[in-house]
């Protein structure tokens, strides 16, 4: 069978991958460049290049692994893997790919539940007023991870320091943001 | 000569200190900004985690509001908002159909015409000139020079300085007195947006790349980026208590380090404003 007789008939999570984000996992010959330099490797239970050769098997237990994963949601992107990759795979839109992919399948490690909470948070404060509101943030993610404690000593010395506004800053075309917002939920 | 900023989310909370600096450099050098106006927050790393259209939809705003209000060339103090534009006007310019479709989305025309500087691409092209003829007190310090990962990578799509030991910021600094050591912790991420949500591997990550400055003399470590700066200045009470150290090193802005170079007072270049205490002046 040749390549592109099997590509038509693919129905696996790289070929997803390779169909939104144009990121081909067959190209990575597993030098390992990703995870030497990856900063967070040490606490993934798959580190990047462990990603990409499962992809590459194309079968659904590890597609499924992969989507459960825990790693999808640590890697920071900070480009370092792409920066090293001697084939140029874009390993970081390939990670935001599968944390959209993992969420949308409702198949998201337990252990990233503070990541995703804080990013929630983040963009529930942006949503309805344009900008960031620091403490806003703070607040709803306290109420989302459910740590009351974390931080408490952080928020006075920032406002005395002048770092924290204490009421948000609104934009004038916040309601063309909420527009924004609702046209792109995914 | 008047030019767009995008001060982004941070430099009007928990970096003003940044933005002070900024806006003190461009009084001291004539220079004139116009901020661009109704900007929103450029969606960040949450955005790019949880939602590719919008995290293109929000820097596509901000650019189109550029664009309208004529502002050509725009600086982006942050590293990580300077990021998301130059991705967002890039994902653009590559893929036509998507332009359309955020152009949609935004109800807004957008070109993607904008040329977005980094802080160190607006110091090299509008401060370094006249740099020379301000110096009243050379900033002989020896001085870790610390890029982080935004303001460098992707470097492909970046176009600015090369990934692996990037020397524009350490020739900037020399420009001023500084004395910038190897440093190869320079590009390594502090953990960035992990703050609040695993400020455990944040203490880890930056507290190595606080050791390393600290180990290898430097007075500094000079950064240009918000998040950087929160996360090695902010987080340094978490930083020490997570290795056990008293690491007391100081974070400057490189901005902050001209306007001390150039007889700016600490107060006004926002040095008051940081946790760690900075003792130079």
């Amino acid at each position: 069978m040749s390549h592109s007789e099997y590509n038509t008939e693919r129905n696996s999570l790289a070929y997803s991958v390779e169909k939104n984000v144009e990121v081909h996992a067959q190209k990575c010959y597993q030098c390992g460049k990703c995870s030497a330099g990856c900063p967070v490797a040490d606490e993934m239970d798959l580190p990047p290049s462990m990603v990409m050769r499962m992809l590459q098997t194309e079968l659904a237990a590890n597609d499924e692994k992969i989507l459960r994963s825990h790693s999808i949601w640590l890697c920071v992107t900070c480009e370092m893997c792409l920066s090293r990759c001697p084939m140029e795979i874009d390993i970081p839109s390939m990670m935001d790919f599968l944390r959209q992919r993992s969420r949308s399948e409702k198949k998201v490690n337990p252990k990233a539940k503070n990541i995703i909470a804080f990013h929630k948070s983040f963009l529930n404060s942006i949503r309805f007023t344009g900008r960031l509101y620091e403490l806003g943030l703070i607040l709803d993610y306290k109420r989302q991870s459910l740590n009351m404690t974390q931080d408490i000593s952080l928020a006075p010395k920032m406002i005395s320091r002048g770092k924290l506004h204490i009421f948000p800053d609104i934009i004038k075309g916040k309601a063309q943001i909420a527009r924004i917002f609702k046209k792109t939920s995914n | 000569m008047k030019f767009g900023i995008y001060p982004g989310c941070s430099l009007t909370g928990s970096a003003r200190d940044y933005n002070e600096s900024v806006f003190a450099l461009a009084e001291a050098f004539d220079l004139e900004f116009a901020q661009i106006p109704d900007w929103n927050c450029c969606g960040a790393t949450a955005a790019h985690n949880l939602n590719k259209e919008l995290s293109l939809a929000l820097p596509a705003r901000i650019l189109a509001l550029a664009e309208q209000n004529g502002l050509d060339e725009i600086i982006v103090p942050c590293a990580a908002c300077y990021s998301r534009l130059v991705v967002t006007q890039n994902e653009l310019k590559k893929n036509p159909e998507l332009k359309n479709r955020i152009r949609e989305v935004l109800e807004m025309d957008y070109h993607g015409t904008s040329k977005i500087l980094n802080v160190i691409e607006w110091i090299d092209k509008y401060i370094i000139p006249k740099l020379d003829e301000k110096i009243v007190k050379p900033f002989n310090y020896k001085v870790a020079c610390y890029y982080g990962c935004l303001l460098v990578r992707p470097d492909k799509v970046l176009n600015y300085d090369r990934a692996e030991d990037p020397q524009t910021m350490d020739i900037v600094m020399s420009k001023i007195g500084a004395d910038p050591i190897y440093y190869p912790y320079k590009t390594e991420c502090c953990g960035a947006g992990f703050s609040v949500s695993r400020t455990d591997i944040v203490s880890k990550l930056s507290g190595k790349i606080i050791e390393d400055a600290e180990h290898r003399g430097a007075d500094a470590i000079i950064v240009a980026c918000p998040m950087c700066h929160s996360n090695l200045d902010m987080r340094r009470s978490d930083i020490n208590k997570y290795w056990k150290t008293e690491y007391k090193i100081p974070v400057v802005f490189v901005t902050q380090a001209i306007g001390l170079a150039i007889g700016l007072s600490s107060e006004k270049v926002g040095l008051k404003r940081h946790f760690v205490e900075v003792k130079i002046s």
